[in-house]
């Protein structure tokens, strides 16, 4: 049984068509990367699985179950953790009371201070940082927090929308590191990116989505060695790489 | 009356009456923190809970019983509206909200006027609550004194609600950013229907003291103070808890001086002063005094 | 094409005809009571069309059209009132003023223009705020006219009633206002102005991008509507011919936005058919606010009652049919035109 399966999904954002009809699987444990330009319809699926978009036809299914039309705060409680697009961490909130917040859905709060510690030690300047108000943190920060606010909510298939947007290539290599990190540990991962030289250096297996559907598909090896994704998504030159 | 002594007297009124302002802002701007929801009904919670102290006074239950029925009334017409009313509008354009929030006002003031007539009743706070306290020439009404110390109280409680409680900084995180509120598990509902449970809840206190204060009930005794509520509000920065705070004191203050020092001849347009105030700050600074003058790009 | 132009015309053709038959069997053989509401009717409408024109169209919810309506009102009694009249009721009044004494076009037209030029300043400031405040603000607008009413003795009577006000309103000329109106309105909103409006409402952004004023939009569909609504609130002075400040706030305000929001924000022909419907309905409602019989039970006078009901309704439509009976579009015989404004469906989640 795959962990995660859409079956044929469409989804309309007021009346305008953005997925038609999407099929996609991530397995337990993988790195799946969700690749394609803007507006191809990548954060609308994330949306979708997470709930807090329906759709209008079609499935999905989380360990054989059906949670296509669950409420956002079910799904999170089933372990799909969303990590969304631009981290929208509580700005007005401390660091600490995001990553409470995080906490919220889990049934025991006494491991909290463990996990605390345990994402302390993956991102050391989240505890220097613990009582400054968010809005206050550089992006880098912030992602990292978004990130840790993810995991400490303790998913079983963590969504990552974009974390590499508007950061600096040296902040982007730290998250992607700590991206594998995550990956080594077992969590299975659910990433979009656009900056898909990055995403192919962690995932497993990658799909292209273009206009609400998927193109193309397969492992980061063979997608790597693709001359179609080299021209459309790498750019023309290797050096143009980032998107 | 020394001038330090009159000082003293309209400060401890303006302050009284800041709290009540205070209280009922802070109701507001937890709904439109979270909702974007300006809840013009709000105003209406006072009324019942006003109404049915009274009632319950007036077949001889104590005061006491009576007060606390009139703030649970509050409290359960305020969650009873969110539920039946507002929650299926969730994801409304913002002005279908208003307009409901009209709608519920209307029906409320007018059931009231069918059940209980459109004239004035008395309301009367028994007198030991309500001593007057002389200070050689100066008399301050223990009224005013007893308004800002359970304020104050209200006030530290929710502090610590909204710091200290997981459902507190949920409901400061909803406000903030409800989608990512969503998507890290909190129950929306549950938050929301804190946000007008908390809300309704001082609305019904600031029903006993606001009565106690004027003396009298009537169906439409809450279009005033929520217009004024809501003028606090956007003085302190919508949807911000501390800025409703600062606004509602701030308007107190603002309204003795007002009350002082306005040449008589413009008394009649007092009530058209808070509007004009409203708009300007709408105008100038709609993020409040200490907010920037930028709106929302959209 | 063609032959769908020309049934166009023909059923324009054909509602005209019935118009016309309808309203003058009225006059010549309905009872006074009913000729009072076809009256009332015409003038709702205008009220209700007019504010769709501002409130429908480009991101405005204006609460306070009715202080247009007041200002209209005022305006064109004030010019007609007979001069002895005047010296009697407005002592006070400006002496040019007292020796004047208009027929109905001209006072009317003065007391819509008067409308549209404080529309014109107080829409200046305010249209340029976003949603809920704009309607925050105009509210606002109906309370400082009110106040400006009662305070204003020497033109206005201040609170006491305004009588005496010729009764120039007829069937026709009412119903000629309206038909007139809603050919505007209709005009507008099938022209480029109306496209450029629409743009708006749908994507502020991008209209912007594209260069659309926002202000210049929203201010000449402002402006506009309140000239409308003065007319409005002439035919209403002249009809009713004695009123107080007292009959141009919340609760009217509250009965037009109802008529407009059950018809459907943004439809013409909804606005027509939610006059119409909550017309009736309100009269049907006035009668039970009567005290009756109901068998053997004596119901007292439940004064109040119908804007229970109203508002019952009122929140029941938002949250059922929140684009109202015509579902936001133009009731057509022949082809459907644009879509629904109050759409809750996914919106807003990015």
């Amino acid at each position: 049984m795959k962990m995660l399966k859409l079956e044929q999904v469409k989804v309309y954002y007021g009346h305008v068509q953005v997925l038609k009809g999407l099929s996609l699987e991530v397995e337990k444990g993988e790195l799946v990367s969700l690749l394609g330009a803007n507006g191809a319809g990548k954060s609308t699926t994330l949306m979708t699985i997470s709930g807090i978009l329906h759709p209008t036809s079609g499935h999905i299914y989380y360990e054989g179950q059906d949670i296509s039309q669950l409420d956002a705060k079910d799904i999170v409680h089933l372990g799909i953790v969303h990590c969304p697009e631009g981290r929208r961490i509580f700005g007005g909130l401390t660091v600490l009371e995001n990553l409470r917040m995080g906490a919220v859905c889990r049934k025991d709060k006494s491991r909290f201070q463990i996990d605390l510690d345990e994402i302390y030690s993956l991102f050391p300047i989240l505890r220097e940082r613990r009582k400054q108000m968010s809005s206050t943190l550089s992006g880098g920060e912030q992602q990292m927090l978004a990130i840790g606010r993810a995991l400490i909510a303790q998913p079983r298939l963590l969504m990552l929308d974009e974390p590499s947007l508007g950061l600096a290539p040296i902040i982007v290599q730290g998250i992607f590191k700590v991206i594998r990190q995550l990956h080594e540990k077992g969590i299975t991962i659910l990433l979009v990116e656009q900056n898909a030289r990055q995403a192919l250096t962690v995932a497993d297996r990658c799909y292209v989505m273009e206009t609400g559907n998927i193109v193309l598909n397969g492992s980061s090896a063979e997608l790597g060695a693709n001359p179609e994704i080299e021209k459309i998504y790498l750019g023309q030159a290797p050096e143009a790489g980032k998107l | 009356m020394t001038p330090f002594e009159f000082l003293l007297q309209q400060g401890i009124n303006a302050i009284s009456i800041g709290s009540l302002y205070a209280l009922m802002a802070v109701g507001l701007a937890m709904v439109f923190g979270i909702l974007r929801l300006i809840n013009f009904a709000h105003g209406d919670l006072i009324m019942v809970g006003s109404y049915t102290t009274v009632l319950l006074m007036g077949v001889g239950v104590p005061f006491e019983w009576a007060a606390i029925a009139g703030i649970a009334a509050s409290t359960i017409t305020g969650l009873v509206m969110e539920r039946v009313t507002y929650r299926p509008l969730r994801g409304a354009p913002d002005v279908a909200m208003l307009l409901t929030s009209f709608a519920v006002t209307i029906f409320l003031e007018n059931l009231a006027i069918i059940l209980f007539s459109p004239t004035s009743r008395p309301f009367f706070l028994p007198g030991v609550l309500n001593p007057v306290l002389e200070f050689g020439h100066l008399y301050i009404s223990g009224l005013n004194i007893i308004a800002i110390i359970i304020s104050v109280i209200l006030l530290v409680f929710l502090t610590l609600f909204v710091t200290r409680t997981e459902a507190g900084i949920s409901m400061r995180a909803a406000s903030q950013d409800l989608v990512a509120a969503r998507l890290m598990g909190i129950n929306v509902n549950y938050v929301i229907a804190t946000a007008f449970a908390i809300g309704s809840f001082l609305a019904g206190i600031v029903g006993i003291l606001w009565s106690a204060r004027v003396g009298k009930i009537d169906p439409l005794m809450g279009f005033y103070p929520v217009l004024k509520a809501f003028v606090a509000s956007v003085i302190g920065g919508l949807g911000s808890i501390p800025g409703a705070v600062l606004g509602g004191y701030t308007l107190g203050i603002l309204e003795i001086l007002l009350q002082g020092f306005l040449p008589p001849v413009l008394t009649p347009f007092r009530d058209a002063f808070v509007f004009i105030i409203l708009i300007i700050l709408l105008i100038f600074r709609p993020n409040g005094i200490l907010g920037s003058s930028e709106r929302d790009k959209i | 094409m063609e032959r769908l132009q020309f049934k166009k015309v023909l059923l324009i053709l054909l509602m005209f005809v019935i118009l016309f038959v309808l309203l003058t069997i009225t006059n010549l053989f309905a009872s006074g009571y009913i000729k009072r509401i076809v009256i009332g009717l015409g003038i709702n409408i205008i009220l209700v069309v007019s504010l769709n024109l501002s409130n429908g169209f480009t991101g405005v919810f204006s609460l306070g059209h009715i202080g247009f309506m007041a200002i209209g009102a005022y305006t064109s009694a004030v010019l007609t009132l007979p001069i002895l009249l005047k010296t009697v009721n407005l002592p006070n009044l400006f002496p040019w003023l007292g020796y004047l004494e208009m027929s109905f076009l001209p006072a009317a037209l003065i007391g819509g223009f008067v409308s549209m030029i404080i529309a014109l300043l107080v829409g200046l400031p305010l249209l340029r705020l976003n949603g809920s405040y704009i309607s925050v603000a105009t509210m606002g607008f109906l309370v400082i006219v009110r106040v400006i009413l009662i305070n204003w003795d020497a033109v206005t009577r201040g609170a006491r009633t305004f009588s005496g006000v010729p009764s120039y309103t007829t069937i026709w000329n009412v119903w000629i206002w309206v038909v007139l109106t809603t050919y505007v309105v209709l005009q507008l909103k099938n022209s480029s102005f109306g496209r450029r409006t629409m743009a708006m409402r749908d994507n502020e952004i991008a209209a912007q991008s594209l260069g659309i004023n926002k202000l210049r939009v929203r201010l000449l569909a402002f402006c506009l509507s309140a000239f409308f609504t003065g007319i409005a609130g002439a035919l209403w002075a002249h009809f009713i011919m004695s009123f107080s400040p007292n009959s141009f706030y919340f609760s009217k305000a509250f009965s037009v936005i109802t008529m407009l929001i059950v018809g459907g924000l943004g439809s013409i022909s909804g606005s027509v058919v939610g006059s119409v419907a909550i017309t009736i309905l309100s009269e049907v409602l006035r009668n039970l606010e009567r005290s009756f019989n109901l068998g053997f039970i004596h119901i007292p006078p439940l004064y109040g009652a119908s804007q229970v009901i109203m508002a019952v309704i009122f929140i029941l439509i938002l949250v059922f049919k929140p684009n109202g009976i015509s579902n936001g579009k133009e009731i057509n015989f022949l082809k459907i035109t644009k879509g629904p404004f109050l759409s809750r469906k996914q919106k807003e989640v990015f």
